[in-house]
């Protein structure tokens, strides 16, 4: 690895993308247009939500309940635990989405008729908050009618109350936003890779090069480079104009979003390259790239919930860096939680990023045929 | 990483290849070609187009794996090393291969930080090129928007950047005005003179009469090499230029004779070039007769003279041998 050979490839990409006012346009332009259409969304529903319960009464009563909202296939239990601040921790890592509270005082509470159970909920994910208003719904006792909920989805209704955390207000802009930093950077990062290697090949450039004494890998990072500085340019556009026009919290550390940015960035550079050590023109380039990217926003959560997918699904989404990119980025920017607490997804990506650039780096033959 | 000098620059023979032949599916692009070129001498490949002669190059410089037989460059064995040969060979491509988008120095700042010469060197070494190169005032021009012969001009200094001492040239004059030609070779000369080996394509006979050597390619074999005089020497004697009234009745008549291999027009007179026959011995002399009794029995006036060899006529000599339907038309 030659410094000075890097640092020439990545003036030569800067001074090319700055005279290629169509490519800088849409560098901007993308953002803020996706954001301003995606702003307003819509959800489904869901089932199969990770469900954590609090059953802290143990009575017949209180099993009969929980077993009565399991029966509505909308959550299924993956954790136990003896206090809501337990729970609530869980939440947080995104271990759960949903916490189920019996409190102590369950039957004295059924027969005063007040709450008798808290349904908590990941709010940063709307989705999840509608699933939980059907849980709402579940008849606390066959000989008491009056428990069954109205058809709305307020968050209180009967005597089971829905806490929504993260996002109370169960504003769609709130989850599409970190989202959209994830789907833009999917769109266009993977792209600039790909088309950058291949139009070089098509353009006749690439003969050119392989005939010096460039390696594989100075060419490889110095096309990664620049583009990792206008990902994380896109980034900030985005979470401006979030912040701006949608209100959108970054309730973690800001560095954290910037740190998740840039490794999806770079997890889809590194696919570009891989793309691009395959493809023999722009246009191949521009199809496998969407056979990535149209998986990517189907499967990801980002337009879809995650829980509701079929179990296939779910592994390819494993495979998909956008995927682990939505759970980092909500976790950081609407539960606050640290990139550390979802150390696994972090993980991902790196492996993601290493096995792409690895492979690209291996692949690229200095050679013709 | 230590390079290892290749070979010492008192060397006799830059490019060595035994058997070199590159398959495409079923296409031989290039048919068991051995090959030797001299040291610090600018030497031709000569060919028509599809020949093999970029095919070649490119193996030589380590671009294509060969489907078979040897190389090797500057003491170096091709393609197993061939990075370590990429330091000293300075590679011109058929097509223009700069970057249109970067301006004329920004494309010379590029190759020099790729080359590996120093940041102290760069700036110097830029301003000789252009200046030696003639680009004073396009400096800041986009490459993209050069004509095609300072295209070609560029791509040389380009090649050249880094003194490499072996220089690849494919068909660097195709854009090229006879005039700008004429100095592009000058500065050919000149690097040779420095002891620079220069392996050049063409398919223009007036620039391969120019090099030290070349090797003439037909359907991706060598099918004739040496110096430009060693191979017209070959056909003294078997060319002759006919002159006649209506040049074109008369090529008619001479084409289908027995023993003329090619006729060519040249302006008002066609050049006539004879073939040897089964033995190996010159039948210039029958055929000439022959022609004139001919054009005599059609009722046309003419006059036969005898005119020396050239290369299109060694070429037509050694491409008609070798194809095995002679071509009457062209
Ligand atoms: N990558 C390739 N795949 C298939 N066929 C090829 C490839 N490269 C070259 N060929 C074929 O090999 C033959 C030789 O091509 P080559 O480019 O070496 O010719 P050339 O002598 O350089 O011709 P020109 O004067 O037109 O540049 C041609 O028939 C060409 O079609
Ligand atoms: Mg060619």
């Amino acid at each position: 690895m030659n410094g000075r050979r890097l640092w020439a490839i990545v003036i030569k990409e800067l001074r090319q993308l700055r005279r290629d006012r169509i490519t800088l346009a849409m560098i901007l332009g993308i953002p803020v247009i996706q954001l301003v259409l995606f702003g307003y969304a819509i959800n489904t529903n869901l089932r199969g939500l990770a469900a954590g319960i609090a059953d802290q009464s143990h009575t017949a009563g209180s099993r009969a309940l929980v077993m009565d909202m399991l029966a509505t296939g909308v959550v299924k239990p993956v954790a136990m635990a003896n206090t809501p601040n337990q729970l609530m921790a869980m939440l947080r890592r995104g271990t759960i989405s949903i916490g189920i509270v019996l409190p102590p005082d369950f039957e004295r509470r059924r027969i005063d008729g007040r709450e008798v159970a808290q349904v908590l909920v990941d709010g940063s994910d709307t989705a999840v908050q509608s699933a939980a208003a059907q849980l709402a719904q579940v008849p606390i006792d066959s000989a008491a009618p009056d428990t069954r909920a109205p058809a709305t989805s307020t968050p209180r209704t009967g005597r089971i109350s829905v806490v929504g955390f993260y996002n109370p207000q169960r504003r769609s802009a709130i989850n599409i936003v970190p989202g959209l930093i994830g789907v833009i950077m999917t769109m266009t990062m993977v792209l600039f890779t790909a088309i950058a290697i291949v139009r070089e090949r098509e353009r006749g450039n690439m003969e050119l090069l392989i005939a010096t004494p460039l390696s594989s890998a100075e060419l490889m990072l110095g096309k990664v480079l620049p583009y990792i500085v206008i990902g994380l340019v896109q980034t900030s556009v985005i979470l401006a104009l979030g912040t701006w026009l949608f209100a959108v919290p970054i309730r973690g550390s800001v560095l954290d979003v910037y740190l998740a940015a840039g490794l999806l960035i770079l997890a889809n550079l590194s696919l570009g390259l891989l793309i691009s050590t395959r493809a023999q023109s722009q246009f191949q380039a521009m199809q496998m790239t969407f056979f990535v990217f149209l998986p990517s926003i189907l499967l990801s959560g980002f337009m879809f919930p995650f829980a509701g997918m079929p179990k296939a699904a779910q592994w390819i989404a494993e495979v998909l860096p956008l995927t682990h990119f939505l759970r980092l980025i909500r976790g950081v920017m609407l539960r606050g939680a640290s990139l550390g607490e979802m150390w696994t997804d972090v993980l991902a990506l790196v492996a993601f990023i290493g096995v792409m650039m690895g492979a690209a780096i291996l692949r690229f033959r200095k050679q013709l045929d | 990483m230590g390079p290892v000098r290749p070979m010492s620059r008192g060397g006799d023979i830059a490019i060595r290849a035994r058997g070199l032949t590159r398959r495409f599916g079923d296409l031989v692009a290039v048919d068991h070609v051995d090959l030797e070129v001299p040291a610090r001498h600018v030497y031709g490949f000569l060919g028509p187009n599809g020949s093999g002669k970029s095919t070649t190059i490119r193996m030589l410089c380590g671009l294509l794996t060969p489907s078979a037989g040897e190389i090797e460059v500057l003491g170096l064995r091709i393609p197993a090393e061939a990075e370590a040969l990429r330091r000293h060979i300075g590679y011109m491509t058929q097509k223009f291969s700069l970057f249109e988008d970067l301006t004329v120095r920004e494309n010379l700042e590029f190759l020099a930080a790729i080359q590996g010469i120093s940041r102290q060197r760069t700036r110097g070494r830029i301003d000789a090129l252009v200046e030696q190169y003639h680009f004073g005032e396009r400096q800041k021009q986009m490459a993209g928007t050069l004509s095609g012969g300072q295209k070609q001009r560029l791509a040389l200094a380009c090649a050249v950047i880094h003194e490499p001492e072996l220089l690849f040239l494919d068909e660097p004059t195709s854009a090229v005005d006879p005039e700008s030609r004429r100095d592009f070779w000058e500065k050919l000369f000149e690097l040779a003179d420095a002891g620079t080996t220069l392996l050049v394509s063409t398919h223009l006979m007036d620039e391969a009469e120019r090099c030290h050597r070349l090797a003439i390619l037909d359907h991706g074999m060598l099918v004739a090499d040496g110096t430009p005089a060693e191979l017209t020497g070959k056909l003294a004697g078997r060319t002759f230029m006919v002159e006649a009234r209506e040049p074109r009745r008369a090529r008619r008549v001479i084409v289908d004779l027995p023993g003329v291999l090619g006729v060519s027009q040249v302006g008002s007179r066609l050049r006539v070039l004879t073939g040897v026959d089964a033995a190996g011995s010159d039948q210039a002399g029958g055929v000439r007769t022959a022609v004139a009794d001919a054009l005599d029995t059609d009722g046309q006036q003419a006059a036969v003279m005898a005119t020396p060899p050239n290369l299109e006529d060694v070429f037509v000599a050694v491409t008609r041998r070798t194809s095995s339907i002679p071509e009457r038309a062209a």
